[in-house]
């Protein structure tokens, strides 16, 4: 029950980007065609279920204060390494990405040269580096103590993410042939319109199971 | 000199990172609904903008292209701890409420953007100075967006009340505050209608 409460939390209550405005960068820049979009939902997605799990464990075991201490006792209990996680975090994130980016190249150039574009992107969107943070400080509040559970909130995370990106790409699809006035055009019809895509995500507050 | 200039106040509104450049939203409007929050954070920005744009810049020659993304990374990484460290011993309240998005500063498009885009064909003190304007102009559009949020939904600025308590109703008076203000929604649209100030005031930024 824990992790279906996480899972739908985290997709619609929590979502990244009407909640938090992660990823938005790429969220603006990439929603102008359904097809791209669900290709970089897709990708995201991926690289989110399988970073906050690596970062969890990175947490559990090394990061998180007396850490080392429960399974190397010759490490004093006093050891920190919290001011670590930023870069250890990013490290993750930006190893795995150049990981999946040379198994695509190498398996299928097809998909490879589809996504091009994108894979770099993942790196620094902060979607997937703002899902690890918020993994550190679950942890830290005792809501997420287990690796299925991380495993769980990455993927909810992800596709909350994929969600919002698609329907926007949606909606633009449609406001091409719609008068908008000169100087909304583009960007700035499309953060009111997230704006209000927000409000109405706002309706999902407090679901519980 | 005037070159230099340039480069410290373009980003000011003419290439303005958030509003014409669109980089940098991820991080940066959900801290916003108060602005000494913001503040901190626009400083923030400047400061790891204009140090990582000067260390790229130094290093521009010595670093292979393939592996330049990660080489960024973690001087972005470095600089960003140095920070999160220093506002955790000095201003520790505002840290608490900044929480994960002084980590965030790290994947913050405009850092990388910049880096990528002026500090790796550019002599470091132009880079410098490119950093800080970006991170000065960015601050700006904050400044604005925490300035409507802050006075509207809460009636204060800087924490000073501004709308006297005897206009409010429990006090008997006339006035309520925006509570939708205070809700992350808002500030998208607030920086929508930015955009649509900006943009019809400089025609050429408009899209066909």
């Amino acid at each position: 029950m824990e992790s279906l409460n996480i899972f739908i939390r985290s997709i619609f209550i929590d979502n990244m980007v009407f909640a938090f405005f992660f990823g938005m960068c790429s969220y603006i820049a990439v929603s102008k065609s359904v097809k791209t979009a669900l290709g970089l939902g897709a990708a995201v997605t991926f690289v989110m279920v399988m970073t906050v799990p690596l970062n969890y464990l990175l947490y559990e075991y090394i990061l998180r204060p007396g850490a080392l201490h429960a399974w190397i006792p010759a490490v004093p209990e006093s050891v920190d390494l919290n001011f670590l996680s930023f870069i250890v975090f990013i490290a993750t994130i930006a190893a795995f990405v150049q990981l999946v980016e040379m198994i695509v190249e190498k398996f299928s150039p097809t998909l490879y040269s589809q996504l091009g574009i994108f894979l770099p992107l993942i790196a620094v969107n902060c979607a997937i580096m703002g899902g690890s943070l918020f993994m550190q400080q679950k942890v830290d509040a005792g809501e997420l103590d287990t690796l299925w559970q991380s495993i769980v909130y990455g993927l909810g995370s992800g596709l909350g993410w994929w969600l919002a990106i698609v329907m926007m790409a949606a909606i633009r699809e449609k406001t091409t042939y719609s008068h908008i006035p000169a100087a909304l055009k583009g960007p700035g019809i499309a953060f009111i319109i997230t704006g209000l895509m927000g409000i109405a995500f706002m309706i999902f507050s407090g679901i519980q199971f | 000199m005037s070159n230099n200039m340039k480069y410290l106040t373009g980003p000011f509104s003419a290439n303005n990172p958030v509003i014409v450049q669109i980089l940098g939203i991820c991080s940066a409007l959900a801290v916003t609904v108060q602005l000494k929050p913001a503040i901190v954070m626009a400083l923030s920005v400047t400061v790891v903008t204009a140090f990582s744009n000067l260390v790229m810049s130094l290093l521009r020659n010595g670093v292979p292209a393939r592996i330049r993304i990660i080489v960024q990374l973690v001087v972005i990484a470095a600089l960003v701890i140095l920070v999160d460290q220093v506002l955790k011993a000095y201003v520790y309240e505002i840290s608490k409420q900044l929480s994960v998005y002084v980590g965030l500063i790290i994947t913050n498009c405009i850092v990388m953007g910049r880096v990528e885009a002026f500090a790796l064909g550019n002599k470091p003190w132009a880079s410098f100075l490119d950093g800080i304007g970006n991170g000065l102009g960015y601050g700006l559009i904050l400044v604005i967006v925490a300035f409507f949020r802050e006075l509207f939904g809460s009636g204060s600025l800087l924490g000073f009340r501004i709308i006297p308590e005897s206009w409010y109703m429990t006090e008997g008076g006339f006035y309520s505050n925006c509570g939708l203000m205070l809700f992350p929604p808002m500030a998208l649209i607030i920086v929508g209608c930015i955009i649509w100030v900006h943009r019809s005031r400089n025609k050429d930024l408009q899209e066909k």
